[in-house]
């Protein structure tokens, strides 16, 4: 139980995975924030609406997966790095994952790093596709990962040491 | 003897932007701060902060510390008084600061109002060989590597999963220190779920329900025994985990930091729900002492962003109450309270809304 562990059961994620129609039509929002607490950064970074306006402060975000283009612009936004982005569509056999990622060193486009589960369990070696960084320092690393690996995994480890200032 | 309209003591998100809002409606305003520098914890805050735009929501803390630091330096009738801490209250409304770092300035300034913003202590945990050296308080380790650049150890147990012992274990990860665990006694995870599921994710056990039972080690810690508790906190034998720490790190909680209020004779009372002893206050943050006003965790144990707003508040009625005008005073003092009963507005806060319940003076305001 989330509440119990930091890890979100396959019924918290249910409520927040679109349907199997919309992952097949390409690059979409995930968004693992199953709390209320005061905050909305999300929804003002959408540039498309897609994350809907709050009515309250306190509200769970609301997604609407057909205005959501993947872009993964509210992925830096959330100060709770709950958010990521999925390609199930990327090539035949492998999806893209978009995650936010505040950790040194950063990894380098074109390597392989570790692929973590949402307990922090090494599920493989997966190749960074891009590193985008961010001015407020939530990066964003796009990793190409197996198509049944897409919904496990959620961040990464890089090999080497914190050597960055 | 120095005179002031308003001294407000503690320099931290409630000292600031009391001083803030005092200051823009012209009320000549000396902070005092016993830090090197002013910003209290939040230049300790490497991590985005909640809440909405208007409270900074998106924007790491350190950041809000320097733009709030910024924004005092516009006015010229701010004085700051740094590295240095208030002794006493006296009934002429006379407060004497010691200053410097050997405290061998004595100053004593008149103030027609007082904002408390001092903030909170940190709770200590008894067991055995908690005065091993290795053994440090959340703030400690914050102040230690967000600060000066060092870091405490190599491998840490946390106790405690309130948002600080989850923000502080992230930290520490971020400085590439390894977290071997974090132990929470309670049956739930009490700070954010997406501080907690962000740390899991690199690979730290969260066990709640469990808490440390033994630290041992001859002149440091070298190791730490932590047990399952069961409803009644007890220990559950044969449920024990061992692990080779060189550090351990406390995030049990926060007291309100009220010495001030009591010798100046404030009507105090104990509030579970605010962490502790607090003043008595009105909506305007005003203390039973009616020159006296209160801002931020001293008013009970909260979130910056709360803080941020009670020191607004505070700093518009302390500074109104003196006869400085504010045009629309009425529409930006309701505005300033609904968004603070917003930010409260969600079941985690529950306890807090009890709590203050319980702390306000709803009648003979004037």
């Amino acid at each position: 139980m989330l509440e119990r562990t930091g890890i979100p059961t396959d019924d918290d994620l249910e409520k927040v995975i679109p349907d199997k129609k919309r992952l097949a039509k390409g690059p979409v929002v995930i968004i693992e924030c199953f709390q209320k607490i005061p905050c909305d950064p999300c929804a003002a970074s959408c540039k498309f609406g897609a994350i809907k306006p709050f009515k309250d402060i306190n509200d769970l975000p609301q997604v609407d997966f057909d205005k959501c283009t993947g872009c993964g612009i509210c992925i830096s936004s959330c100060p709770g790095l709950a958010i990521f982005v999925i390609d199930m569509n990327y090539s035949d056999s492998k999806s893209l994952i978009k995650l936010p990622y505040e950790m040194l060193p950063l990894p380098e486009k074109g390597k392989d790093v570790y692929a973590l589960d949402r307990a922090g369990r090494v599920l493989g070696k997966v190749k960074v596709i891009k590193v985008l960084k961010i001015k407020n320092k939530t990066n964003i690393i796009s990793l190409e990962v197996p198509k049944g690996m897409a919904m496990k995994v959620r961040s990464i480890k890089v090999e080497g040491k914190n050597n960055e200032r | 003897m120095k005179e002031t309209d308003i001294a407000i003591i503690g320099g931290g998100p409630a000292g600031l932007s009391a001083a803030i809002y005092a200051a823009s409606l012209g009320a000549k305003v000396t902070l005092i701060d016993d830090g090197l520098e002013l910003g209290g914890q939040l230049i300790k805050q490497t991590h985005k902060f909640f809440g909405s735009e208007k409270q900074f929501a998106g924007i790491r803390g350190i950041e809000i510390a320097k733009k709030m630091i910024q924004d005092i330096k516009r006015y010229d009738n701010v004085n700051v008084i740094a590295n240095a801490t208030v002794t006493g209250y006296y009934e002429d409304d006379v407060i004497t600061i010691v200053q410097g770092v050997n405290g061998d300035i004595l100053k004593k300034l008149k103030a027609n109002r007082i904002i408390l913003a001092t903030g909170a202590s940190e709770n200590m945990l008894p067991f055995v060989n908690n005065d091993l050296p290795g053994v440090y308080g959340a703030g400690a380790v914050q102040t230690l590597m967000n600060l000066y650049g060092v870091v405490p150890g190599n491998n840490i147990l946390m106790v405690g999963a309130g948002n600080i012992g989850l923000i502080v274990s992230y930290q520490l990860l971020q400085a590439g220190i390894k977290v071997e665990a974090i132990v929470e006694a309670l049956p739930r995870i009490g700070g954010y779920l997406v501080h907690a599921a962000k740390i899991r994710r690199l690979g730290v056990p969260i066990y709640t329900s469990h808490t440390l039972k033994e630290v041992h080690g001859k002149d440091c810690v070298e190791k730490v025994v932590i047990s399952e508790i069961n409803k009644n906190f007890e220990f559950i034998p044969g449920t024990e985990k061992e692990f080779k720490v060189d550090t351990v790190c406390l995030a049990v909680g926060l007291s309100p930091l009220s010495d001030l209020l009591w010798q100046a004779g404030c009507q105090m009372k104990y509030i579970p729900e605010l962490c502790g002893y607090v003043a008595l206050r009105d909506d305007n943050m005003k203390t039973t002492k009616g020159q006296i006003y209160i801002a931020g965790d001293v008013a009970g144990i909260e979130e910056a962003s709360s803080a941020i707003l009670e020191g607004q508040i505070a700093g518009l009625n302390a500074a109104v109450s003196l006869g400085y005008k504010q045009d629309n005073y009425q529409e930006q003092d309701e505005e300033l309270k609904e968004e603070l009963k917003e930010l409260r507005d969600n079941p985690l806060s529950e306890k807090i809304k009890i709590g203050i319940e319980k702390a306000l003076i709803k009648e003979g305001r004037d």
